[in-house]
């Protein structure tokens, strides 16, 4: 029961008071030193508030705001910075796929172009060799045909002076008498059914 | 009255304090003598409420520079309940009645005077304080006087002397009524305006300290009668807390009013035109 025990602390004081004018007067009439003393109190106050405490706290709201201005500011601004991203990878991602179409163009026009060259060269190589080896067929004939050449010379004359008795193998070879029987041959000046004959005579008359 | 009941209530004279009458608010602590002022006697004396409120003035200096002096935009618990306070007065009183663009260089006015008003009132249900500093009416007219001068005073300053009587008109009236029009409006700015102010918050804190010594001084005085009268003390007694809860809310109810009605008042003032 303190809230009974310290209202009844103040009543010796009224007792003591009694006498005063004041404690007889109207409770609508103020007791001016209060009345002064309330007004120095507030002026007391007021100068603390507006001196120390309002420009603390509105420093305080000013700087909230602007953080909350700033932080929204900021967040705005990563936003936009993911969307710019979001966009610049859609791009690179469509740029890619292109990428990746040609080079599939590419490299099937490549195969293919490849493919024809190789065919180009496998054709050029068996025309090669199948030249290589015309030609080669065509010295060999040649070769045969020189080697057959002399020996249907020596057999020729062979057979000649064995016929007409007498070795003709070295004047007929100094003359070149078969030389020349065979280039007319060749030519096509000595016909085939006279070749019996002709060379007879064409040796009569180189004699 | 027993032997007891003397013991336990210091009664000087052996009389009874029941009922309280007003001449419980005059509490001189220290006496200077007395001199003569207007004719009539008055006494130099410190008050019990003046030192309340030299007491709330020294705690709300203390709390609110100690709680706002590294103010940060993360507020720490002191700053917070600091803030929500002052949140209170800025935004819910002073803006919303005088308008966002003129309210801000009225704010410190008003939070002291409503922080101030707030506190003393409590102070008459605080123990050991337990004394309504605004049940004395000298403060509630200091504080009125204060309001007073602020809305006379922005509002000539910014209609002008002349002007601001022509703005206590409405406009549209008829010639022949402005003239009555105008004496209401001068009776209402000048004179019912101050007077309810003061004596609302007067009134309210006087009847309800009268009220709290009337439940606990009389549940005394039932305790002290003994056999069945002290048993009718107890609900007295429960009464007595009832009621000082309920004190309570008036008195912070008592603080918002005057408050809001000093913030109405001064926008009512910078308004541009009825």
């Amino acid at each position: 029961m303190q809230l009974t025990a310290s209202t009844l602390t103040a009543v010796p004081v009224v007792t003591a008071a009694e006498s005063d004018p004041e404690a007889s007067a109207l409770p609508i009439l103020p007791y001016l030193p209060e009345l002064i003393f309330g007004l120095v109190a507030f002026g007391i106050l007021y100068w603390v508030v507006a001196k120390f405490v309002v420009p603390n706290l509105e420093k305080a709201y000013a700087e909230r705001t602007a953080a909350i201005e700033g932080g929204m500011q900021q967040a705005e601004k990563a936003q936009q910075e993911a969307e710019a991203a979001l966009r610049e990878y859609k791009a690179q991602l469509a740029d890619a796929r292109d990428e990746a179409a040609r080079i599939r163009e590419e490299a099937k026009e490549q195969g293919a172009s490849i493919i024809a060259e190789m065919r180009q060269q496998a054709q050029a190589e068996a025309n090669r060799i199948t030249e290589t080896a015309t030609k080669q067929i065509e010295a060999e004939r040649q070769q045969a045909m020189v080697s057959l050449r002399s020996d249907v010379g020596r057999l020729s004359t062979d057979l000649a002076s064995r016929i007409v008795g007498e070795s003709l193998d070295d004047q007929a070879r100094q003359s070149g008498i078969v030389d020349r029987f065979l280039a007319e041959l060749e030519a096509g000046n000595v016909r085939a059914e006279v070749v019996g004959s002709e060379p007879a005579g064409s040796e009569g008359q180189g004699h | 009255m027993s032997p007891t009941a003397a013991m336990l209530l210091p009664m000087a004279e052996g009389e009874s304090h029941f009922p309280p009458d007003p001449s419980l608010f005059w509490q001189p602590l220290v006496k200077f003598g007395s001199i003569e002022l207007f004719g009539s006697e008055m006494t130099l004396a410190i008050t019990r409420p003046m030192v309340v409120m030299a007491l709330t003035v020294g705690l709300l200096s203390w709390w609110l520079i100690a709680t706002t002096r590294k103010a940060a935009v993360v507020p720490s618990k002191g700053q917070a309940g600091t803030e929500a306070v002052y949140n209170f007065v800025r935004n819910g009183i002073a803006r919303d009645m005088i308008g966002s663009r003129d309210f801000l260089p009225f704010v410190p006015f008003l939070f002291t005077m409503f922080v101030l008003i707030l506190f003393n009132n409590w102070m008459g249900i605080i123990p050991p304080v337990q004394m309504p500093t605004m049940g004395r009416i000298g403060f509630p007219i200091a504080l009125t006087l204060l309001v007073y001068i602020v809305y006379h005073w922005i509002g000539v300053r910014k209609h002008g002397f002349v002007g601001y009587f022509q703005f206590m008109l409405p406009s549209g009236l008829p010639g022949w009524i402005k003239p009555a029009i105008l004496v209401l409006e001068m009776l209402t700015f000048f004179v019912t305006r101050p007077l309810t102010l003061a004596l609302r918050l007067f009134g309210n804190m006087f009847a309800g300290h009268l009220l709290l010594v009337v439940f606990i001084i009389g549940g005394w005085e039932l305790f002290l009668q003994g056999g069945l009268l002290s048993i009718v003390s107890l609900p007295a007694w429960i009464m007595a807390f009832a009621m000082t809860v309920f004190e309570a809310l008036v008195q912070f109810l008592q603080a918002y009013v005057f408050v809001l009605l000093a913030a109405s008042y001064i926008g009512g003032a910078l308004v541009d035109e009825h």
